[in-house]
């Protein structure tokens, strides 16, 4: 399954990833290889098999509706690149 | 010179509304749910924070909150739903995805009853589904383009969406809808719906089309609306921009529109209108969710009397008018204490007077203490106008009485009965005292007299309030226009 270079660009737009023309043309069949891999299960027989969304056989693994302490505040920040007054500092957002 | 026919429009309106569910913790993990006034970045770890490696574990509360939202709006809930993960980069969205419900919401369909003006509307529900909200930016300037803050408390806070169908058709139509649809969510108490909280919050999709045409016109989105009002002014406005650019022969734009509510008007927000793809897929760190039938019929058993079926009741039980019922229904507290009111009174015939005074003169107390202040604010209890009701109607005080009587409960505590006797405020009905009373006022206000004489019955109203004055509000209105008449009419 072959995948055209405006595909590989709109998957990087929408990954935010920047590429130009040569990467575009290498994941361009990197990206088609992994797809006709994939293309495997296709040929397998799923005419008896009802759709999921899930491989495991498990359902409502929930949690009773109580709050415990948080991280504490030097964890919290610390990956953190910048901070200001207690909170995540990145670059301007407008909405 | 003839007239342009104008063609009439008509406005399709539905509406989004996202509703923060009232849990202890949050929706994936068991941070304290409330941010409102914490310090940033307190009420987080590393599910809401987004860290690599993290595990979300839903939250049953939250799952049982929507399903009662679901029930009590007639919504089916399908045996099976699951959760779906929402792509889109965002940096308030700390995975780089939402986990919310794609293709099998909590619940389906539904509708709600809304009156405007004594007509009445069904407005149809598409679904109700649970998701996550997204953490909270704050801008800043700093003279050089700005930057952002970024506060993870709201992060993972239990999010309901719910989304109409195109059912509504006008503002006041959307803004009726709106209003019902908070005061059942606090009916149910699942969420504080305090809109300036954001705990409420809706955008509205709306489009004109000829009336009698069954296709629908370009959809604008409206968002930014922070009221009621709002949402009414909004759509309202864009009708008339919309009107005025078809009738002109141009086309509508798809767009998203921003409210202003400095000026009444909407205005284009500038988005880059690249089509969304969120690429939704099923969320694989949650299994999904089997809801069995015993676990819908424990949660209907929980719904409390809802507001239709309480002012029906309060209607037929205790003879209230339509506007009475539907005004002391507007919160289960306010329906509580009215009721506590007509119970401590003694009788269901004490009830008319409870309503009259709980909507007049006590509303008007507890408007002064605040905005959305109730009775559990004050020092008045329900027993407090229950017995106030009983005093005026079995004629022990005067109505004018009454309204000292309860400025003097709001200040003090004090039981009315109790106040009446302390003060020596029982109604006179001695005859000999109204009448010297009266005499009194007829003196003292030759003009009204003359007034009166002349032929302007109002002048009377005035005498009667000089008669109360004279007897400090203790006389028997009908005893004291009787005296006055006697005097006016039979010594001309």
């Amino acid at each position: 399954m072959a995948l055209t270079a405006d595909e590989v660009r709109y998957i990087a737009r929408l990954a935010r990833v920047a590429l130009d023309d040569d990467e575009v043309e290498r994941l361009r069949d990197q990206l088609s290889g992994i797809l006709d891999h994939f293309q495997i299960l296709n040929d397998i027989d799923t005419s008896d098999v009802p759709p999921t969304a899930q491989s495991f056989d498990l359902a409502n693994v929930d949690r009773p509706d109580e709050p415990r302490p948080s991280l504490d505040r030097e964890e919290v920040f610390a990956n953190a690149p910048r901070r200001e007054d207690g909170y995540f500092r990145v670059r301007a957002v407008l909405d | 010179m003839t007239t342009a026919t104008r063609t009439d429009y008509e406005v399709v309106v539905g509406v989004e509304v996202h509703v923060q569910l009232k849990t202890r913790s949050k929706m994936f993990c068991a941070c304290p749910r409330d941010y409102f006034d914490t310090e940033p970045n307190t009420h987080v770890c590393p599910v809401c924070l987004g860290m690599p490696g993290m595990l979300p574990v839903i939250n049953e509360q939250a799952v049982a909150f929507t399903i009662l939202a679901g029930l009590a709006l007639g919504c089916e809930i399908p045996d099976y739903s699951k959760f779906d993960r929402k792509n889109y980069p965002y940096p308030d969205l700390m995975k780089g995805y939402q986990i919310s419900q794609y293709d099998q919401p909590l619940c389906v369909g539904g509708a709600l009853e809304i009156e405007v003006a004594g007509d009445h509307r069904t407005v149809n529900l598409e679904r109700i589904h649970l998701e996550e909200d997204t953490a909270r930016l704050l801008h800043r300037d700093d003279g050089a383009g700005g930057y952002s803050l970024l506060d993870v408390n709201r992060s993972g806070v239990p999010l309901m969406e719910l989304v109409t169908k195109p059912d509504l058709r006008s503002g006041a139509e959307t803004a009726a809808f709106l209003r019902k649809l908070r005061q059942i969510l606090r009916y149910l108490d699942i969420s504080d719906a305090d809109m300036e909280k954001g705990s409420f919050r809706f955008d509205v999709n709306l489009s004109l089309r000829p009336r009698g045409e069954e296709r629908l016109g370009t959809k604008v989105e409206l968002k930014n609306m922070n009221s009621f009002r709002a949402a009414q002014r909004g759509i309202e406005f864009e009708v008339e921009r919309q009107t005025a650019i078809l009738e002109a022969g141009g086309t509508i734009t798809q767009e998203t529109r921003g409210f202003v509510d400095a000026t009444g008007e909407t205005a284009s927000q500038r988005s880059k209108e690249e089509a969304h793809d969120y690429r939704y897929f099923p969320e694989p760190d949650l299994p999904p969710l089997q809801v069995s039938r015993e676990t819908v019929e424990e949660l209907r058993a929980r719904l409390p009397e809802l507001p239709d079926a309480k002012r029906e009741r309060f209607e037929r039980d205790y003879g209230l008018t339509h506007d009475e019922a539907i005004a002391l229904t507007e919160t289960r507290e306010r329906a509580d204490t009215f009721e506590a009111a007509v119970d401590a009174s003694g009788d269901r015939k004490y009830a008319r007077a409870a309503a009259h005074w709980f909507m007049g003169d006590v509303t008007r107390h507890l408007s002064d203490l605040g905005p959305e202040a109730e009775l559990s604010d004050s020092k008045v209890t329900p027993a407090h106008v229950g017995d106030l009701a009983r005093l005026v109607e079995d004629g022990t005080i005067t109505g004018s009485t009454a309204k000292d009587v309860l400025d003097a409960a709001f200040e003090t505590g004090e039981m009315p009965a109790a106040i009446v006797e302390a003060r020596g405020l029982r109604q006179v009905k001695d005859e000999g005292a109204i009448d010297e009373a009266a005499r009194k006022a007829i003196e003292a206000n030759p003009k009204a007299v003359a007034d009166y004489r002349s032929g302007k019955e109002a002048a009377i109203k005035f005498l009667v309030g000089q008669v109360m004055r004279e007897m400090r509000g203790r006389a028997d209105p009908a005893g004291a226009t009787e005296a006055l008449r006697r005097h006016l009419d039979g010594g001309a």
